[in-house]
């Protein structure tokens, strides 16, 4: 059956493809020029694209959201393989952090718009595209409307909110879903939304709570691994508009680039699924915020209750001789880069070496922007320590207003 | 049996990426990882003991929840696999 795949004439296609194909095949044919057709060599002489292909991606219309890690290589590969017109949603701003894998950004683009600079990057790759830059935040107001001008929705932001915000979309605008995410070195890899394949949803009905999942300050990404991803989530856009070989419907590619290992796990549609299951409860979209918990309960206990002191106030105290047990909860990599050189017990290791600690002694926690640190002066004061404070800010905020010569991550 | 550990929970593992354990059903293997690994607790159940909704548990290549759920009967060569919801990316776009 998967070999057989590779074979599909248009009038084979499953019920997904044809659905959307017949959209992209209805508009008025595209046609290549001879400029094109020498620049598209490489594909018209497979049989898999060809003319009637390369025509097709030209007519298709491909919604990027966001143009950073995963929505780089993907911008750039769309654009240079020849799909008609890209559609970029950001409103971010390029900055040095980036660099190390939002490829489509160049050094000289730090401060820009990341539209602006993803804009003139495709264009520079292929001026035949039509880029339709969006700069707005994707929301529950302006989805549904932005999806209907599109084929295929690419998802390469990477949280949770907008993948939400995305899935549903797309399964009540009928627009498949490409899929990536990636956690430090694992990448996941899917297609979503489909008529009769599974959603995000039927994967993962709710999302984790804030508390429950690294964030990505914290996570960090091997900057290959956007790359590795979005070019995937590229191919099976491109798999998608061809109508050709296997899509990843129904399955969930999982990449482990530290091992380099790719397994596949089988995905069906969750019958109970609330937003394309026969029974579905979700007919509009929500506050994905809200759904999220992004205002949740987590923040109030860790900032409002816990003793806080400023970097200025440490800075002076340590300055006029007072003896303060500087505790830092980050890892010990983080240490490496920057340290107040305090005490280092990562957050992680804290409840089983407390033992380490004096409890008698004044103690101010910190990690690199502060939220660690409130967990461990949480649990700190469960664990009977009066007198300990949380860094605000953290060392960033050491690095910003007392120190400039420290080097910021 | 193995028990392939995700990157994010890792952390409560001791780093470990895999653990072997001897187990007849899914439930038992889950267990036996939580009872060598008490912080991984928290993070696979919720309160009152039922798997979270964004841990899914694969037996080779199925989702146990269209198998037996925690009932579903393993053998020594199976490989279970714990896979939560990612997201590597920043809450601002």
């Amino acid at each position: 059956m998967r070999q057989a795949a590779a074979n599909y004439q248009i009038t084979d296609l499953p019920d997904y493809q044809m659905c959307f194909m017949a959209t992209i095949t209805q508009r008025a044919p595209a046609t290549l020029s001879n400029d094109e057709i020498l620049r598209y060599s490489r594909h018209l002489i497979m049989p898999e694209v060809g003319m009637d292909g390369q025509t097709r991606l030209k007519a298709a219309k491909v919604l990027c959201i966001g143009a950073g890690g995963l929505g780089s290589p993907l911008a750039l590969y769309l654009a240079a393989a020849g799909v008609g017109t890209l559609g970029v949603v950001d409103f971010d701003v390029v900055d040095f952090t980036n660099l190390q894998r939002q490829i489509i950004h160049s050094t000289a683009d730090v401060g820009r718009k990341k539209l602006d600079s993803a804009a003139e990057k495709i264009k520079a790759i292929n001026p035949y595209v039509q880029v339709r830059p969006f700069e707005t935040r994707l929301t529950s107001a302006n989805a549904l409307e932005l999806f209907r001008q599109f084929d295929i929705v690419v998802d390469g932001t990477d949280n949770f909110p907008t993948r939400y915000l995305v899935n549903d979309a797309c399964v009540l605008t009928g627009k498949p879903n490409v899929y990536g995410s990636i956690f430090r070195f694992e990448g996941q890899v899917s297609v979503f939304a489909t008529e009769e394949g599974p959603c995000y949803r039927c994967l993962y009905p709710e999302p984790p709570p804030p508390g429950l999942v690294p964030s990505c300050a914290e996570g960090g990404v091997l900057g290959i691994l956007p790359g590795l991803v979005g070019v995937m989530q590229a191919t099976e856009a491109i798999k998608l508009i061809l109508g050709k070989g296997e899509p990843l419907i129904g399955r969930l590619l999982l990449v482990d680039a530290l091992g380099m290992k790719f397994r596949e796990l089988k995905l069906r549609k969750n019958p109970d699924c609330p937003v394309c299951g026969p029974h579905r409860t979700i007919t509009q979209l929500i506050d994905y915020n809200e759904f999220c918990g992004i205002r949740g309960e987590e923040k109030p206990v860790a900032e409002s209750n816990l003793p806080e002191i400023t970097v200025e106030e440490l800075n002076r105290r340590q300055d006029a001789g007072e003896d303060i047990f500087v505790l830092d909860v980050r890892e010990p990599h983080e240490y490496q880069i920057c340290n107040l050189r305090g005490y280092l017990i990562p957050l992680g290791d804290l409840a089983k070496r407390v033992h380490e600690l004096d409890s008698s002694r004044e103690i101010v926690a910190h990690c690199k922007m502060g939220g660690r640190s409130a967990k461990a002066v949480d649990f700190l004061r469960q664990a009977g320590f009066a007198k300990v404070k949380n860094l605000k800010g953290g060392i960033l905020a050491w690095a910003d207003r007392v120190d400039p010569t420290m080097p910021k991550y | 049996m193995r028990i392939m550990i995700p990157t994010p929970l890792r952390q409560y593992a001791d780093k470990k990426d895999a653990v072997e354990v001897k187990a007849g059903t899914v439930g038992e293997a889950l267990s036996g990882l939580t009872a060598r690994h008490p912080e991984l607790r928290k993070h696979l159940y919720t309160d009152d003991g039922r798997l979270r909704a964004f841990v899914n548990v694969y037996l080779n290549d199925e989702d146990i929840r269209y198998l037996g759920k925690e009932q579903t009967p393993v053998n020594e060569g199976d490989t279970l696999s714990i896979v939560p919801s990612i997201a590597g990316g920043s809450l601002i776009s």
